[in-house]
């Protein structure tokens, strides 16, 4: 049946002219978002105080949401170890796989260390996180892939930090809210890292494809090296990341590199900590075109 | 005591003694929901892959579908906007997109005014394949194959989802005109 033709306006001046004026502001509803679209691809911080605004007034929603989600998944884990063999059983597995990953990023830091006996007075310290807190959400239905996480400036959380879970890299701090902030992840198409092999210096770039893999460019180019199973650790280059903390497994080898599979997997990450920028001249420096003076 | 025409005291709104239509939920309704539709991805596990449908585009084709004349056609711009704080797509692609999803349907509703629920979630498909797409291009991301791939299991869960929401729109839309107890 054909609805009632309510948007015939008939000969009612007073409805015409509604009706016009509807079209009228469609059509500029439809210009103002090209115009905002043209505007922040060109600069993607525009108006990045309003999404922070925004997203520190969802957050206590988010943030219960998140506990809520986390707890039931550590229940349906821990059922999952009564079913097995014990609840334990879970817990361990976790742990031997972490583990796992610790001992292939210690032969990496010692690969490292190796390397730099030769230079002298290089500083040493453990590096304290800025904050730890939840990823309390993510753009889910985006082909950007952002997380949002429960902490921010107020936290002391800045532009360019570094995002790692216990099991390695999430992402870098792209916008800060006074109490959230939102996160790149690693598997976000826009986004790339410099990583190196954990058990020698092959340098390449892990670059995120947007499908939950990672690909690996390798910098040199010739035989390709990559073996199945190769972890990749940050290689501090860019001076955004702390070294040695592990990115991707690959999974498969490319004509040019090859594809790896994240080993900090956001769906699996519940707390995480804000790492400082490593090296902020180097992340100033690098973040400089190349006829601009470095401001100091 | 014997009751006079007791059918009369209720109808599908509720009973009818006493009781008002509230405008402002009946004004409302539509526009929360939508913007709830809006925040709900946000809730949802950080997913490796975008997987979770567009809830609320969804929700904005579903009411201009199952309850047209209900939204204006700029709906889009104030809708489109509030989505874009939250979705992780550069700002003014919610807006833009929306928009035109609107008038698009619109116009469509000039051309072909009968409706079969058929002809609604081909309409909606076709919506949503579409936005997909165009946020996928307007998203800032350099656009290839395995993006795209990436967005099939997203698009088949939107176009099984329309039927469940338009559902909930209709049952939303009862709501909205509920009877509540005059104060």
């Amino acid at each position: 049946m054909a609805p009632r033709a309510q948007r015939h306006a008939g000969f009612s001046k007073r409805a015409q002219y509604t009706l016009f004026t509807g079209y009228i502001a469609a059509g500029g509803g439809a210009l103002v978002g090209a115009l905002l679209l043209g505007l922040s691809l060109w600069n993607p911080a525009f108006l990045s105080g309003l999404r922070g605004g925004a997203q520190d007034t969802v957050a206590p929603a988010t943030r219960s949401v998140a506990v809520a989600r986390t707890e039931s998944k550590g229940l349906i884990a821990s059922i999952k170890g009564y079913l097995r063999a014990g609840s334990q059983n879970a817990a361990l597995k976790r742990e031997m796989e972490i583990a796992r990953i610790r001992l292939k990023e210690a032969e990496a830091v010692r690969q490292e260390n190796a390397r730099l006996k030769g230079l002298l007075a290089i500083r040493e310290g453990e590096v304290k996180p800025v904050a730890v807190a939840r990823l309390v959400g993510s753009t889910a239905s985006s082909t950007r892939r952002f997380a949002y996480l429960g902490a921010g400036s107020a936290q002391g959380v800045r532009v360019g930090m570094s995002v790692v879970s216990p099991r390695g890299v999430v992402g870098r701090i792209l916008e800060t809210g006074r109490n959230s902030s939102r996160v790149l992840l690693l598997l976000d198409p826009e986004s790339v890292l410099p990583v190196r092999r954990s058990y020698d210096s092959l340098v390449a770039f892990a670059e995120g494809r947007g499908d939950s893999l990672l690909r690996i460019k390798l910098v040199n180019l010739g035989i390709n090296p990559l073996k199945a199973g190769d972890l990749f650790v940050t290689s501090g280059a860019g001076g955004y990341y702390q070294p040695g903390k592990a990115v991707a497994i690959v999974t498969e080898k490319t004509s040019d590199g090859g594809l790896a599979r994240i080993v900090s997997d956001p769906a699996g990450t519940d707390f995480v900590a804000v790492m400082p920028v490593f090296e902020p001249e180097a992340a100033k420096v690098a973040g400089t075109s190349v006829g601009q003076a470095v401001a100091q | 005591m014997e009751r006079y025409a007791p059918r009369e005291r209720r109808d599908a709104y509720g009973p009818r003694i006493n009781r008002e239509h509230s405008p402002l939920i009946a004004l409302t309704l539509p526009w929360i929901s939508i913007m709830l539709g809006s925040l709900l991805p946000m809730l949802f596990i950080a997913t490796a892959l975008p997987l979770v449908p567009p809830t609320g585009f969804l929700m904005l084709v579903a009411w201009r579908l199952v309850r047209p004349g209900l939204l204006p056609v700029w709906a889009g711009l104030p809708l489109g906007f509030f989505d874009d704080l939250f979705s992780g797509q550069p700002l003014g692609s919610g807006i833009l997109l929306w928009s035109l999803a609107m008038i698009a349907i619109e116009l469509l509703d000039r051309r072909i005014p009968w409706r079969t629920f058929a002809q609604d979630w081909i309409v909606a498909v076709v919506a949503v394949l579409a936005y997909l797409l165009a946020g996928l291009v307007v998203s800032g991301a350099s656009p290839g194959s395995p993006v795209l791939v990436a967005l099939g299991p997203q698009a088949l869960l939107a176009v099984l989802l329309f039927p469940a929401t338009a559902r909930l729109v209709a049952r939303l839309d009862r709501m909205r005109l509920t009877r509540w107890r005059a104060a």
